[in-house]
């Protein structure tokens, strides 16, 4: 079993960032994998830049953890120049110089949200390799290939804050039932004029698709209740 | 440009199997690729293997062909003997073990799908390696990664003839924004009790998705509207 500590820690991830009308939601699940196991099974990927700005990590998790503690620093000290908080497009163009400069030997997709007074609600998606795009909406990390049919049909213009939050939450729960590498629980974390908020929904909260069983705490609750469903072959 | 010609006949694909109540609905992209090339632009990748049994292929252009072919031979013999038509999942075996016993040689991914008196619509997905399942949907070939997300959560049991239809077909072009490899038109093949029909959506029918642009026929029509239309949209950054 060696080989389960050896692995890089990698995000297999699913990251999502939606604007709506008035600010943004950001959206990840929160698995943590060292090859098939599961080193975190609660992690945080949505992390601080600034009071307005987070970041959603994908890849490699030391990478990315780096270029938010680098970019977190480099904020820190720019606002204090500016006298006011930082720009969303600063905080981004700073991740993504970053990770232009080291694409050699750096691995992560970063999604870099916020609001700011100037612009509102910004998305800037800076995936692998150091583009900077920004965007209404953009999905990230190895659970968003299937999200791409969903998300191209399901986002909208001018979206209300609860709209958005229930989407992303929905959006990564179905990529949760796809992507081996996405797990645990769902984050989300919403920003607007009035602040910041946090969200959290514990895996047993989240709908399940189709041939999904149903959780249970141990084979005893099988047992002991009516006779357990087969799998369907 | 060798490397054209040279690399073999793909269909990077979008194939979808949808059941609904009283039949069943099939779909596809029209792409066949040699490499970067797109070698047909219009092909029929639901292929018949009786009067109520179609087939939806992916991967390789060659092997799925053969499979196909044989199946169909087999299944025309094998009508003569009990009096009536094939059931579908004697068709759907046939593909399997033909795919299982020469899993080695064979690169093509199938979906069968049909209609018989004794068990109604049904879909079975064939993937590489030779496994059956028996499902209520399911989806294939290269673009199907992106509708997963989308599938999970808009089919429904039960739904009618003309809502399968519209699911697949948006289905379809959903894949199509995404996958490079699917493009096209949409073929659907409904068959139930009835019999089957085919349609045909051309290009410039289908839903475009949000930055995707209009298909303009040349840049004259662009350049000659400018006067009274909107003034062409930049690529956005």
């Amino acid at each position: 079993m060696e080989g389960l500590h050896n692995a890089p820690h990698s995000m297999g991830t699913t990251i999502i960032g939606v604007t709506y009308d008035g600010g943004v939601v950001l959206g990840a699940d929160s698995r943590t994998s060292t090859g098939m196991y599961v080193a975190n099974r609660a992690s945080d990927k949505i992390t601080q830049l600034t009071d307005n700005v987070y970041v959603c990590r994908s890849g490699s998790a030391a990478d990315s953890q780096i270029v938010s503690d680098y970019v977190r620093y480099f904020l820190e000290q720019h606002t204090i120049q500016l006298g006011e908080p930082a720009t969303v497009k600063v905080a981004a163009n700073l991740v993504r110089l970053l990770s232009y400069q080291n694409k050699n030997m750096l691995q992560t997709g970063l999604i870099v949200g916020g609001w700011d007074k100037y612009e509102g609600g910004q998305i800037y998606s800076v995936p692998l390799g150091g583009t900077i795009l920004k965007e209404p909406f953009t999905i990230g990390g190895s659970g968003s290939t299937y999200l791409y049919g969903f998300f191209d049909q399901a986002w909208k213009e001018g979206m209300s804050k609860e709209e958005a939050e229930k989407l992303v939450v929905k959006a990564v729960s179905l990529a949760i039932a796809r992507d081996g590498a996405s797990g645990g629980v769902v984050r989300t974390v919403i920003i607007n004029a009035d602040g910041v908020t946090r969200n959290f929904y514990p895996g047993d909260t989240l709908p399940l698709w189709h041939e999904e069983l149903e959780a249970h705490n141990s084979l005893l609750d099988i047992l002991s209740s009516d006779s357990p469903v087969p799998m369907s072959t």
